[in-house]
């Protein structure tokens, strides 16, 4: 339904020239360098004839090192735009004191605030953990692909397609101003009649049908493809950790999917669900979306659990401390996560014994993470550390999580909560759990695993002053953030009045500096290592001596990963072997039988993104024929059967015996 | 030569040395069997939707109002004809026999398209008697929650069409068997959340 004040046509829908954000001249600037670095981009794409590479061997791969990568390079290029909203943000509430407006005005502010929670959540730390888990898991468990490969590229390409609609509200239309989980009634079409909210919708419905199937995608895996002899209780870590986050994948994103499909119903058919009259009731929403809400931070936050956990033990040189407690605290988790999520609106007034559920409940999982946390520190005990990144954002993870979790164990109990609800203390506690574990995590983890991926190793020097600058940049910009909390100040707030808060808002602004020196030094020390790559060279294969599976094989692995399945024997298989002494098998290749690389999850997700888009501008044509493409590509695509090939032997053979030549010259090298 | 054949025997037992193709598809059945799961879960939520807002009438008209049950006696049969029609395929496709697939198929897609049409003339005479999705947030969770089901017997009848092609095709290979069993394993689910709907929304909604 369009609201009256708008217009519309047939052929455009909602959509005119003035729907460009042409007078705002923050807007404009970024779309101006927006557009020169795309045509930069493309022109240099297409002088050096790279698009013929891209398409066949990355867009249309099947190959779930690829398409792991891929989620790596789209939660980066997501980073660097929800940390240039912060940046923003920041800016504007250290300005907007002493009757002074800042520089943006309530439009442009709100919409930034929602803007970086929703890209932060759904297109930096999912694409990030999700990308972890594809690269990782079928290599730590001797697999060769994930069980459904093309079910991985379309995950993949639906996942960028929500990133691409979120970047398209930027320069065509508006995004929400509602705060990333958009509330009724404010989202309802009564109060949000624009196309912000739309695009919230179709961006995260879209993207979140990648992510359940991506879900589906690893569980099969790691339930059916593991090598043989890895039982339960000799899955790595982290692949344990994968287990469990993709069955709350797959136990909570339906939720997200039906109550924003609920919202959509109450915007584009005029129902009820949520609003205020006619039997609505926008509570529900609040319940519904936080039941997805809730173990969605569990679902970041356990994966880069497994992380520090392969770190832990790699760097230490010896056996996870506790695994077996460690991997159930890792399901309990898992469980309770279900149980916790009304401490998000403890001031909803569900009344006093409701309220004493949830907060003992919230207590209750802080246990089992408090194992996890004794694990790691039991398995450094009077061990010979190494002290060489991945560790270093451990340990900077586990001085500072700590810190964030015991602020959210303080606002668990619903009395305190009453006092600290919406306010900055909240931002701290969940910037401090989400930076501090899930941020240090990935970086820990790209540290750890970046050698596998691309046979040479991250130079140390810049990677160390990235990590500085995140750490204290870190406890700058939210330290405040905690003070003005406890002072009664509330979160999203554009201007203030109060002269004597403003102190602690430049030290904030100055902390998000030092974090963007970080992130430039990060992005440095990736240049300085691709540009040494030849010194930083990993022949081995294993540069950590580590513990897993990955490292047996070459880096970067060959497509087909191993040439023999490994048979394993104990936990830490890899190290298992080494113990043993096991040569690695020279000859006897066999061809090997792998899935075919496809086009259609690309040519899919592409359709889905005109048929979101045409959705929000209500371009009604266009939606039912894009719908209709949709389906006729997707049937299309079953009418294809030939999905697998052979490598053949002697490709097999030529890749053995090169790694068989790499590895004796290592070994010559050596003597 | 012992340490040459010990560590032969090493590596073969760290190795599976005797490569083979993976089963095609062996892991089709669980990863379907957890879709289905995930999409029971949205009908979860749809449940739950009716059974907060179920009863938030807006002084509009209610089940009693509304319901026909005879019909919906007689829609729910529909639906139940069309699951034992589907189990007659399966047992032809366990035979072998082609056309009998084939046959029972079209059966199933004349009963699922019976169901949908009854469905349809519900809808069309509730709306038509000013009972809309708009009226109050009992007939929105209703609507919603009937339609969405609908929806799924819908594409399950699209689906249905494109494998009585497929296998008229490439006959009964293994991989349009894996697909005649996935889409039995969506089509019994089905007539599981309708049985929720027929007791929760239609029985249930007489008794409030």
């Amino acid at each position: 339904m369009t609201s009256p004040d708008q217009s519309w046509s047939f052929l455009f829908g909602r959509l005119t020239l003035d729907s460009l954000p042409l007078h705002e001249p923050i807007v404009v600037a970024t779309f101006v360098a927006v557009m020169l670095g795309g045509v930069a981009l493309v022109g240099a794409l297409t002088y050096f004839r790279l698009w013929g590479y891209l398409w066949k061997e990355w867009f249309t791969s099947v190959d779930h090192k690829k398409i792991g990568i891929m989620y790596m390079v789209l939660g980066l290029i997501m980073f660097l735009r929800g940390f240039a909203d912060a940046v923003m943000m920041r800016l504007q509430q250290a300005m907007a004191f002493n009757g002074s407006e800042g520089y943006l005005n309530a439009h442009h502010y709100d919409q930034i605030f929602t803007a970086h929670g929703v890209i932060m959540i759904f297109f930096v730390a999912m694409p990030f953990v999700t990308g972890l888990m594809n690269y990782v898991v079928p290599l730590q468990i001797g697999a060769r692909d994930v069980s459904f490969p093309f079910l991985n590229n379309f995950s993949f390409w639906m996942t960028a397609s929500g990133a691409a609609l979120v970047m398209a509200s930027l320069f065509i239309g508006e995004f929400a101003q509602t705060g990333w989980l958009a509330y009724p009634p404010l989202s309802g079409i009564a109060y949000s009649p624009s196309v912000g909210v739309d695009y919230y919708i179709w961006a995260l419905q879209i993207a979140g049908v990648g992510t359940t199937l991506s879900g589906i995608n690893l569980i099969a895996t790691i339930v059916k493809m593991r090598a043989p002899g890895m039982n339960l209780m000799k899955m790595p870590v982290f692949t344990w950790t994968s287990l469990c986050t993709n069955v709350l994948i797959v136990a909570s994103f339906p939720v997200l999917t039906a109550v924003l499909a609920l919202l959509t119903a109450d915007r584009y058919i005029g129902t009820n669900f949520f609003t205020n009259d006619f039997g609505g009731s926008p509570m529900m929403y609040v319940n519904l979306i936080w039941i997805w809400g809730h173990p969605e931070v569990y679902i970041l936050v356990l994966p880069v659990f497994g992380v520090f956990s392969e770190v832990t033990s790699t760097f230490c040189g010896k056996r996870l401390f506790g695994y077996t407690s460690m991997v159930y605290a890792t399901v309990v988790i898992t469980i309770l996560s279900y149980v916790v999520w009304l401490h998000h609106f403890f001031t909803m007034g569900s009344g006093a014994s409701v309220n004493s559920f949830f907060g003992i409940t919230t207590m209750v999982i802080s246990i089992p993470t408090g194992a996890k946390l004794f694990n790691w520190l039991f398995t450094m005990y009077r061990a010979r550390i190494r002290f060489d990144l991945p560790m270093m954002w451990t340990v900077a993870f586990m001085l500072t999580f700590v810190i964030g979790g015991m602020t959210g164990v303080l606002l668990a109990v619903p009395p305190a909560d009453f006092v600290l609800h919406n306010s900055l203390f909240l931002i701290a506690h969940f910037h401090n759990v989400i930076i501090g574990g899930v941020v240090f995590g990935v970086f820990a983890a790209i540290n750890y695993w970046w050698p596998k991926a691309f046979g040479f190793r991250l130079e140390p020097f810049w990677g160390k002053v990235s990590f500085w600058c995140w750490v204290v940049g870190f406890w700058l910009a939210f330290t405040p953030l905690y003070v003005m909390g406890l002072m009664g100040v509330t979160r999203r707030m554009r201007v203030f009045d109060d002269p004597s808060l403003q102190i602690w808002f430049v030290i904030a602004a100055i902390g998000a500096g030092l974090i963007a020196i970080g992130i430039a030094a990060m992005l440095i020390q990736y240049a300085v290592s691709i540009i040494n790559r030849d010194k930083l060279r990993d022949e081995s294969g294993d540069p950590w001596n580590g513990r897993t599976l990955e490292w047996s094989t070459s880096s970067p692995p060959p497509a087909y990963n191993f040439a023999f399945t490994p048979v394993v024997h104990d936990l830490d298989a890899w190290a298992d072997m080494k113990r043993m002494g096991v040569p690695r098998p020279v000859d006897g290749f066999c061809p090997i039988h792998m899935p075919r690389n496809t086009g259609a999850g690309i040519i899919l997700a592409g359709i889905a993104t005109v048929c979101g888009f045409a959705l929000i501008w209500h371009i009604w044509w266009l939606a039912l024929a894009s719908f209709a493409a949709l389906l006729v590509a997707a049937i299309a695509h079953t009418f294809n059967y030939r999905r697998d090939f052979h490598i053949p032997v002697e490709t097999v053979e030529e890749t053995e015996s090169a790694r068989t030549r790499q590895l004796a010259s290592l070994q010559g090298a050596a003597a | 030569m012992s340490e040459a054949n010990s560590a032969a025997t090493l590596t073969g037992r760290f190795y599976d040395l005797h490569e083979h193709d993976h089963p095609e598809g062996g892991s089709t059945m669980l990863g379907f069997w957890i879709y289905l799961m995930s999409d029971c879960l949205i009908f979860a939520m749809l449940f739950a939707a009716f059974g907060v807002l179920g009863g938030n009438l807006a002084a509009g008209p209610g089940p009693k109002d509304l319901f026909d049950l005879p019909l919906v006696a007689l829609n729910t049969s529909m639906l139940l004809f069309s699951s034992i029609t589907y189990g007659f395929a399966m047992l032809a496709m366990q035979r072998g026999a082609k056309a009998q697939v084939q046959g029972w198929l079209l059966v199933t897609a004349l009963f699922g398209a019976a169901f949908l049409s009854i469905e349809l003339y519900e809808f069309a005479h509730m709306i038509h008697e000013g009972a809309t999705p708009q009226r109050s947030a009992f007939l929105s969770a209703f609507f919603t929650l009937v339609g969405t089901h609908g929806l799924h017997v819908t594409f399950g009848l699209v689906w249905l069409f494109v494998l009585v092609v497929q296998v008229g095709q490439r006959g009964l290979i293994p991989a349009n068997r894996r697909r005649l069993m996935c889409l039995s394993l969506f089509w019994h689910f089905l007539d599981v959340v309708w049985i929720g709907v027929f007791t929760f929304v239609y029985l249930m909604g007489m008794l409030r």
